[in-house]
């Protein structure tokens, strides 16, 4: 048998079920590996003690017959997630020792999936950057590094921690949460696969709110495969969520046909922006022609206010954060730093608590929202935000899928980029347009830069279509066969 | 649109955040920055459209207004940074 690790969560569940493996052995396994990749700082709360008696259970599960679809298979979950007894910290020091007294849905339901955490994994601090290093809990490592140039990588944000244990094989698939690229860029700057399905797929209950209007659950793992795996075991409508899509999940495995002929797939124009990497470039007209190679048809297409969403993205997350952070203030959870007055330790609680970019957000959040600015901004972004997501509307009466770079550069050093704030937001360009649409999106591992790091190809779909987008992503992963790993990883 | 750090300290307040004098210059210029860089969407024509609240296209759903959870007092106070007996505390606001 080859080594356990080596196996994807898809072949994980085979060989569990036919006993060849056993749970006790295959987290036994993963525990090990979280232990010994702990120099990239993947995880802020580690539950392995947890997960190697859970493995107990479902051995005895397995051998009885009752096993669930995830029984036996260990996962890491991203510290947005609230967890029952398990310390949630949002990457934040304002929530330093914060126990939930109750489970998000989606956790809940990979539980009762069967899928055994390992543990909660680091994330950029309230899910605010592109790299991870603003989490309070250190930055996370990537296991990549750039060929002859041994510099720490970052792994891409906010959900790095999710995107680097993958990576690093410490877990088997990961939950992420994206607002605006936070699932799909780290999977572009480690080398693996994730999907942000359509807003209302997964339930936001028991998410720490950045953005409620963007921010939705998503997959990380290491192929299409095991992210339509994961995400089926993540979705569905929660009463808990007003905004959960009353809709049924349909089987998003059997979508995976390897047939995309007659499917039509559209470049948006918009998005050969100048001054664009000529790798990513290249790797994109790759993409196409595994495309074409496989039957599909290539439709230019424009998505004419593509330029504006940046800066709308940039006016709507601040805000809904600023509003949705105002709950910490010293008093109900989290940690407390006195004052004389109510105000005062209201003031001194969130000085001390926010890291810099957490801070610098609810500050522009909080002008744009204030009186006489809101029309100027907040109402004008939200416009701005009902043209972004026409053009995808018409786009799709052309075509069935998008399909564009995940991002405009492989990972960077840490400690590039990090002097200017909007440098380090232009990251999201390429992902921003549909997390503002809400519609389902993933990247899949294409190829690698010219120094051997991984680049993503991003796929878009319609509404509640994630089952197109996972298809196409299954053809073009496999035209890829991206089997690059991280050196010494 | 340049803020000037009277009105960043003014942005802080309501925001109820405490930024230290040395930290407003610093933060007036990057806020200015980013509000400059966000300015570009003026010049995007929309005099017809509604502005977008949400991209689920649905009505909010009612439910029956009964309790659904039990009561878990003890629970909820546990995170409370200075709990007292059945309540959260703060500092005294009425004189």
């Amino acid at each position: 048998m080859t080594d356990i690790l080596d196996l994807s969560l898809a072949a994980a569940r085979r060989a569990l079920a036919d006993r060849s493996l056993s749970a006790v052995e295959l987290v036994g396994a993963y525990a090990k590996r979280v232990e010994a990749t702990r120099g990239l700082n993947a995880f802020i709360t580690e539950t392995l003690d947890h997960a190697v008696e859970a493995a107990k259970t479902a051995d005895q599960e397995l051998a009885s017959g009752d096993a669930k679809p995830l029984t036996g298979v260990p996962i890491g979950i991203k510290d947005l997630f609230c967890t029952k007894g398990v310390q949630t910290t949002a990457g934040s020091a304002i929530l330093k020792g914060f126990i939930p007294p109750y489970e998000s849905t989606v956790t809940e339901r990979l539980a009762a999936a069967g899928a055994i955490s390992l543990g909660k994994l680091n994330l950029d601090e309230f899910a605010m950057g592109s790299s991870n290093i603003t989490s309070h809990y250190g930055p996370v490592k990537s296991p990549w590094t750039r060929a002859g140039d041994d510099r720490p990588l970052v792994p891409g944000g906010s959900s790095g921690g999710s995107a680097a244990a993958v990576a690093a094989r410490a877990v088997l698939a990961a939950t992420g949460t994206d607002t605006g690229g936070s699932i799909r860029q780290p999977a572009a700057f480690t080398g693996i696969a994730g999907i942000k399905p359509t807003y209302g797929r997964c339930s936001r209950w028991g998410i720490v709110a950045f953005a409620s209007s963007l921010d939705q659950a998503g997959a990380m793992a290491r192929d299409v495969q095991d992210c339509a795996i994961l995400l089926q075991a993540m979705a569905g409508h929660d009463p808990k969520d007003s905004t959960s899509a009353p809709l049924p999940v349909p089987d998003w495995s059997a979508a995976l046909t390897g047939d995309i002929r007659g499917l039509k797939v559209g470049v948006p124009k918009e998005y050969r922006v100048d001054g664009t990497n000529p790798e990513i470039l290249a790797l994109w007209d790759q993409g196409l022609a595994w495309a074409r190679d496989a039957g599909a048809e290539i439709v230019e297409v424009s998505l004419p206010h593509t330029q504006y969403a940046l800066a709308t993205y940039y006016i709507v997350a601040p805000a809904e954060a600023s509003s949705n952070l105002a709950r910490y203030d010293g008093v109900r959870f989290g940690q407390r730093v006195p004052g004389k007055t109510l105000d005062e330790m209201y003031e001194n609680t969130r000085g001390a608590g926010f890291g810099a970019e957490v801070r610098r957000r609810i500050l522009i959040g909080t002008y744009t929202l204030s009186a006489g600015y809101y029309d100027a901004y907040y109402l004008k972004a939200q416009k701005v935000r009902a043209l972004i997501a026409r053009d995808f509307r018409e786009a799709f009466q052309q075509v069935d899928v998008l399909l564009t770079p995940t991002a405009p550069t492989a990972a960077f050093a840490l400690g590039e980029k990090m002097d200017d704030p909007i440098a380090m937001y232009l990251n999201d360009v390429f992902t921003v347009p549909a997390s503002l649409a809400g519609l389902p999106a993933m990247s899949i591992p294409a190829g690698l830069s010219s120094d051997q790091l991984p680049l993503g190809l991003h796929l878009i779909g319609r509404p509640f279509d994630e089952a197109t987008v996972l298809r196409c992503a299954h053809v073009l992963e496999r035209a890829a066969g991206f089997t690059a790993r991280p050196q010494g990883y | 649109m340049a803020l000037d750090q009277k009105t960043v300290a003014r942005v802080a307040m309501l925001a109820r955040i405490k930024v230290t004098e040395a930290d407003l210059p610093g933060l007036a210029t990057e806020l200015s920055g980013i509000l400059g860089w966000i300015e570009q969407l003026q010049a995007v024509d929309t005099s017809d459209v509604e502005p977008m609240t949400s991209v689920a296209d649905l009505t909010l759903p009612m439910r029956e207004d009964v309790v659904t959870v039990a009561a878990q007092r003890d629970a909820i106070l546990a995170n409370g940074p200075e709990a007292n007996e059945s309540f959260f505390t703060v500092p005294k606001v009425v004189e």
